[in-house]
C-alpha cells in the first residue's frame, strides 16, 4: 500500500511536474519548504550544542579537567568547579527514579490490567494531566505545601531517630530540618516523571498481544504471575527506555528543583541537606553573572547537555516511537 | 474478568500437589499485594493532582482582586496592583511563539511523513526531533541567550518568543507526522489518479484528513509553552511597567512573574503569584483537556 502510494503520489513528483507545466514551480517550492523546515530541526540542535560549547569554552580552558572535580564556587576569587552541582543533579535524579519508577509501573499495570473499563479513560487522563501542570507549579506546591509537611512528619522524627548512628546517621540527619533539600527535590521530581513513565509503560503494555495474556490466564496464572512472567519480560526493553526518558527529564528539570533544593553550595553526605543541581544553579545565578562566572555556568550547561543527551539517546533507541505528549 | 481468574484455583499441573495449598496461599498473597500496590500508586497520583489543584484554588482565590486583570504589577513592598502586564506579555510571546512554530513544525512533519519516507536523512531528523522534544528547556534558554540576547545587548520579548517557538516546534512536528501517517494511502492514490501533483495531494487530501490531529498537536504545544519558565528567565526576563508593545526590551510574563513574586518576601507579591499560578494552571489544564477530549484526535490506539 505504502510503496504504491509513494511511487504514485510522491517519489515520481518530477515526472508529474514535467507533464504539468504550471504546477511545477509550486510543487518544488512546497517540497523545498518541507525539506528546509526539517533541516531546521537539525540546525537548532547543532546550534544548542555549538552556542553552549562556545560560551563554556573559556571556563574549560581556564580550569581544565579540574572543573569537573572541584567543588569550589567562589565568585570573589573566580574559582569555579562543577562537582557540587553535578553530584546534586545525579543524586536528585536517581532518588526520583528510585521513588518514581515503582509508582509509575504500578499505575501502568493498574491502568492496563486492573482498572475497570469505564474508569480507564478518566483515570488515565488524571495521570496525563499531571504531566501538563507547569513545573513552576510543582515548585510552589513543593515549597509551600509539601516541604513543611515533610519537615514536620519525616525529617524531624527521622533525624531524631538516626542521630549519632554510623552511616544512617550521616545519610539521614538534617542539621536544619527545613523541609528543603536533595531528597525533597527527588520526591518532587519523582512526581513529575511519573506521568511520563506511566503513560509510556502503559502504551507498551497495551501493545502486547492479548493472546499472550489470555493464554497465561488460561493455564491458571494470577494477575501477579501474568505481570511478572509475561508482561514485564515482553515489555522490559521499552520500559527501561521509558525509565531513561524519565531520567532525562529529571536531570534537566529546572524550576521545580530551584524551588525545593535549597540552593546550597556545599557538598553534604546527608540527603536531607540542601544542595544544588546544574539547572538550579544556572537558573539562580545566570542573570547576575558576568565574565568567568557566566562562562562557568555555560560550562555547567555543557555538562548537562552531554549527560541528558546521552540518556535521551539511549532512551529513544530503546523506546523507538513511544508517544510523548 | 481478571478478578474471576485470580480466585479460580490453580490447576494441579502447575504446582506439585503436595505443597499445593501453601503455594496457593502465597500466590494469592503476591497477587493481592500487587493489586493493592498498583491501586495505591494510582490513588497517589490522583491525590497529588487533587492537592495541587486544591492549593491553587485556596491560595489563588484569596489573591483575586478587582484590579488583578486591569493593573500592572506593583513595585516591591507596595500594595494593590495586578498582573495585567504579565498576562498580556505571556499571551503575546506565546502567540508569536506558536505563530513561528506552526508552519515550521507542520512542514517538517509533512516532510517526515510524505517526502522523507525511507530516507536516511528523515530517520536522523525524526530521531533528533524526538531528542529535542525532551531536551531540558533551560538549555534552549541558554541557546537563545547566546543567539539573540547577547548580540542585541538586551533581554527582549522577541528572544522569549523564539525560545518558546523552539520548544513548541518538536511537539508539532511529532503530532503532524503521526497524524499524517494515519491517513490511508488509498486517499493519496485517489488524488494522484486525478492528476494532482504531490503538493496538492498533500495540501487538499492529507492535511485535510489529518487536520483535527494537527490542530490537537498545536494546542498541546500551546499548553506546553504557556507554562515554560526556565527559557524565559534568560530571554524575556521581566518588566514591572505596563506593557508598551515594545518587544525589544524585557517583557513581563506570567511564569517569571510567579517565580520572582512567589519567592519574594512581600505578602502582596506572593498573593499575586498565587493568583497568577491559578490562572496559568487552569488555562493549561483546560487546553490539554480540549486537545485530548473535545477535538478527539484520531489516535490509532
Amino acid at each position: 500500500m505504502t510503496t504504491l502510494t509513494d511511487q504514485i503520489a510522491l517519489a515520481d513528483t518530477r515526472g508529474v511536474a514535467r507533464r504539468q507545466g504550471p504546477s511545477r514551480g509550486g510543487d518544488a517550492v512546497f517540497r523545498g519548504a518541507a525539506y528546509a523546515s526539517a533541516l531546521l530541526v537539525l540546525l537548532v540542535l547543532a546550534g544548542i550544542l555549538g552556542s553552549i560549547l562556545y560560551g563554556g569554552w573559556p571556563a574549560f580552558r581556564e580550569f581544565g579537567f579540574g572543573f569537573l572535580t572541584s567543588s569550589a564556587w567562589n565568585i570573589g576569587t573566580e574559582q569555579y568547579g562543577a562537582l557540587v552541582a553535578v553530584i546534586g543533579t545525579l543524586a536528585s535524579a536517581l532518588l526520583a527514579l528510585v521513588i518514581g519508577v515503582p509508582i509509575s509501573l504500578g499505575i501502568a499495570i493498574y491502568l492496563t490490567q486492573l482498572c475497570p473499563g469505564w474508569a480507564r479513560k478518566p483515570v488515565g487522563m488524571t495521570i496525563e494531566l499531571l504531566a501538563a501542570v507547569p513545573s513552576i507549579i510543582y515548585g510552589m506546591w513543593g515549597l509551600f505545601i509539601f516541604a513543611p509537611l515533610f519537615a514536620r512528619f519525616v525529617q524531624v522524627p527521622v533525624s531524631n531517630l538516626v542521630e549519632g548512628m554510623p552511616l544512617v546517621g550521616t545519610l539521614f540527619y538534617a542539621r536544619v530540618p527545613s523541609g528543603v533539600g536533595i531528597l525533597t527535590a527527588g520526591i518532587i521530581l519523582a512526581i513529575m516523571i511519573v506521568p511520563f513513565v506511566a503513560s509510556i509503560a502503559r502504551d507498551m503494555l497495551d501493545q502486547i498481544p492479548t493472546i499472550l495474556r489470555e493464554s497465561a490466564y488460561g493455564i491458571g496464572c494470577t494477575t501477579w504471575e501474568v505481570v511478572r512472567h509475561v508482561l514485564v519480560p515482553q515489555a522490559s526493553v521499552s520500559i527501561i527506555g521509558a525509565i531513561m526518558l524519565g531520567l532525562g527529564r529529571a536531570l534537566g528539570e529546572t524550576m521545580a528543583v530551584t524551588f525545593v533544593i535549597g540552593n546550597a553550595n556545599r557538598l553534604s553526605a546527608s540527603i536531607f541537606d540542601p544542595g544544588s543541581t546544574i539547572a538550579s544553579r544556572i537558573a539562580n545565578e545566570f542573570n547576575e553573572a558576568d565574565g568567568m562566572q557566566l562562562n562557568a555556568l555555560m560550562a555547567l550547561g555543557c555538562i548537562l547537555f552531554v549527560i541528558t543527551f546521552i540518556v535521551l539517546i539511549v532512551a529513544r533507541l530503546l523506546t523507538r516511537r513511544a508517544k510523548v505528549a | 474478568m481478571d478478578a474471576a481468574n485470580t480466585l479460580a484455583a490453580p490447576p494441579a499441573g502447575t504446582v506439585p500437589p503436595k505443597r499445593a495449598s501453601r503455594v496457593r496461599a502465597s500466590r494469592r498473597t503476591a497477587d493481592r499485594s500487587l493489586r493493592i500496590a498498583c491501586t495505591l500508586a494510582t490513588l497517589l497520583g490522583a491525590i497529588v493532582l487533587g492537592s495541587i489543584l486544591l492549593m491553587l484554588i485556596v491560595e489563588g482565590l484569596k489573591g483575586l482582586s478587582p484590579t488583578l486583570l486591569t493593573q500592572p504589577t506593583p513595585g516591591p513592598g507596595s500594595e494593590g496592583g495586578g498582573i495585567a502586564n504579565a498576562i498580556l506579555g505571556s499571551l503575546v510571546m506565546t502567540f508569536i511563539g506558536i505563530l513561528i512554530a506552526t508552519p515550521i513544525g507542520v512542514m517538517a512533519g509533512t516532510y517526515l511523513a510524505e517526502y522523507g519516507r525511507g530516507s536516511k536523512l528523515a530517520d536522523v531528523i525524526r530521531f533528533l526531533n524526538d531528542i529535542l522534544l525532551s531536551a531540558p528547556s533551560i538549555l534552549i534558554g541558554l541557546f537563545v541567550y547566546t543567539l539573540m540576547v547577547r548580540p542585541m545587548g538586551t533581554y527582549s520579548g522577541w528572544a522569549g518568543a523564539v525560545a518558546l517557538a523552539i520548544i513548541a516546534t518538536p511537539v508539532i512536528v511529532r503530532t503532524t507526522e503521526d497524524m499524517m501517517r494515519l491517513v490511508p494511502g488509498t486517499l493519496r492514490e485517489a488524488g494522484a489518479a486525478l492528476g494532482a501533483p504531490a503538493s496538492i495531494v498533500i495540501r487538499s487530501v492529507t492535511w485535510r484528513a489529518a487536520s483535527a490531529g494537527i490542530v490537537t498537536g498545536i494546542i498541546l504545544a500551546l499548553a506546553r509553552i504557556a507554562g515554560e519558565t526556565a527559557p524565559l528567565l534568560f530571554t524575556a526576563l521581566n518588566n514591572n511597567s505596563w506593557f508598551n508593545a515594545n518587544l525589544m526590551g524585557g517583557v513581563a510574563n506570567l511564569p517569571v512573574m510567579i517565580y520572582q513574586f512567589a519567592l519574594s518576601p512581600y505578602p502582596n507579591w506572593q498573593q499575586l503569584a498565587w493568583a497568577g499560578a491559578l490562572l496559568i494552571t487552569v488555562t493549561i489544564l483546560a487546553l490539554s483537556v480540549i486537545a485530548r477530549v473535545v477535538i478527539k484526535p484520531q489516535r490509532a490506539r
